[in-house]
């Protein structure tokens, strides 16, 4: 993924704001791509993502005057993006959320007894910067891809996009309790999968 | 003096509020009766980081699709939505 920080993010948005030659052709690459995968994982159809990404981009070029706060540029554009996913689920089969209960995601005992053991893999030797390998990165994805819909928006906008907790809750038009309450949620069952793949594979 | 049922509750409860803590969202109060149990429970340690490299992890992730290349008319079609915003502006004197 490129370089993205909200200051460069930002400065482009005053750049494309003010007319400066190469703004359009650089904020089209920034953001098309980021668009497209993250509408990609909400709406999952290749074709449906595409669309979502250039009705994304168009609207955020009519409206761009409507910008008030250039730093509130990323979380303007996601939630445009995530109006464009919702109405493409309407338009497709439409299936109810599932909620995860945390005491589904607790790690289990790894005895009966009330020795304080969990079953948990090592996960030590998990490299910390290192580009992530690709059998990992696909356990990764399919985690993500298989949470349901309302917790992997959350887990989408606030460990991916970065986000804050009260602009992902803007962009939801939820509480910033709810918020917090899905991103545990989702972490803990990505964590899950990841935990278990770890415990099968090893690192 | 050790009961193993009131351990068991702690773990419970800060089970539910790891990700706050990782993420610095908790009054100064809860994160140090956290780090307290932390200190004593090695399992719900292990946990912590487990957590943590799970949301490191999330925030290294890029999806492996990319979209097709952007189509010409596509691409006009965003430039005319950029000109006429533009031009609305220099219109309405900003």
């Amino acid at each position: 993924m490129a370089a993205r920080s909200r200051e460069a993010e930002t400065e482009l948005a005053r750049e494309l704001i003010h007319g400066t030659p190469g703004a359009f052709e650089r904020f089209v690459e920034a953001f098309r791509t980021r668009l497209f995968q993250y509408s990609l994982m909400v709406c999952g159809q290749r074709e449906d993502a595409e669309e979502v990404a250039q009705e994304t981009l168009l609207k955020v070029f009519e409206n761009f005057d409507q910008l008030r706060e250039p730093e509130r540029i990323r979380p303007w554009i996601f939630r445009i993006a995530r109006n464009a996913c919702l109405m493409k689920r309407r338009k497709s089969a439409f299936a109810p959320a599932r909620e995860l209960s945390l005491e589904e995601l607790m790690p289990v005992r790894d005895d009966g007894s009330a020795e304080r053991r969990f079953e948990i893999a090592d996960w030590s030797a998990l490299p910390e910067q290192k580009v992530l390998q690709s059998e990992l990165r696909q356990v990764l994805e399919e985690a993500i891809g298989e949470l349901p819909d309302i917790y992997k928006t959350v887990l989408l906008l606030r460990d991916v996009e970065e986000l804050s907790t009260q602009e992902t809750a803007e962009i939801l038009d939820v509480s910033e309790d709810v918020v917090k309450t899905r991103l545990h949620r989702a972490r803990l069952a990505v964590r899950r999968k990841l935990d278990e793949y770890l415990r099968t594979h090893g690192n | 003096m050790s009961d193993p049922m009131r351990h068991f509750r702690s773990c419970h409860e800060i089970f539910a509020e790891l990700s706050a803590y990782l993420d610095g969202e908790l009054p100064e109060e809860a994160c140090r009766e956290i780090e307290e149990h932390l200190h004593g429970c090695s399992p719900c340690e292990a946990f912590l980081v487990s957590l943590r490299k799970t949301v490191e992890l999330c925030r290294r992730y890029a999806p492996g699709a990319l979209p097709g290349p952007l189509r010409e008319e596509a691409r006009h079609a965003l430039w005319r939505a950029y000109e006429q915003m533009l031009a609305r502006r220099r219109n309405s004197g900003l």
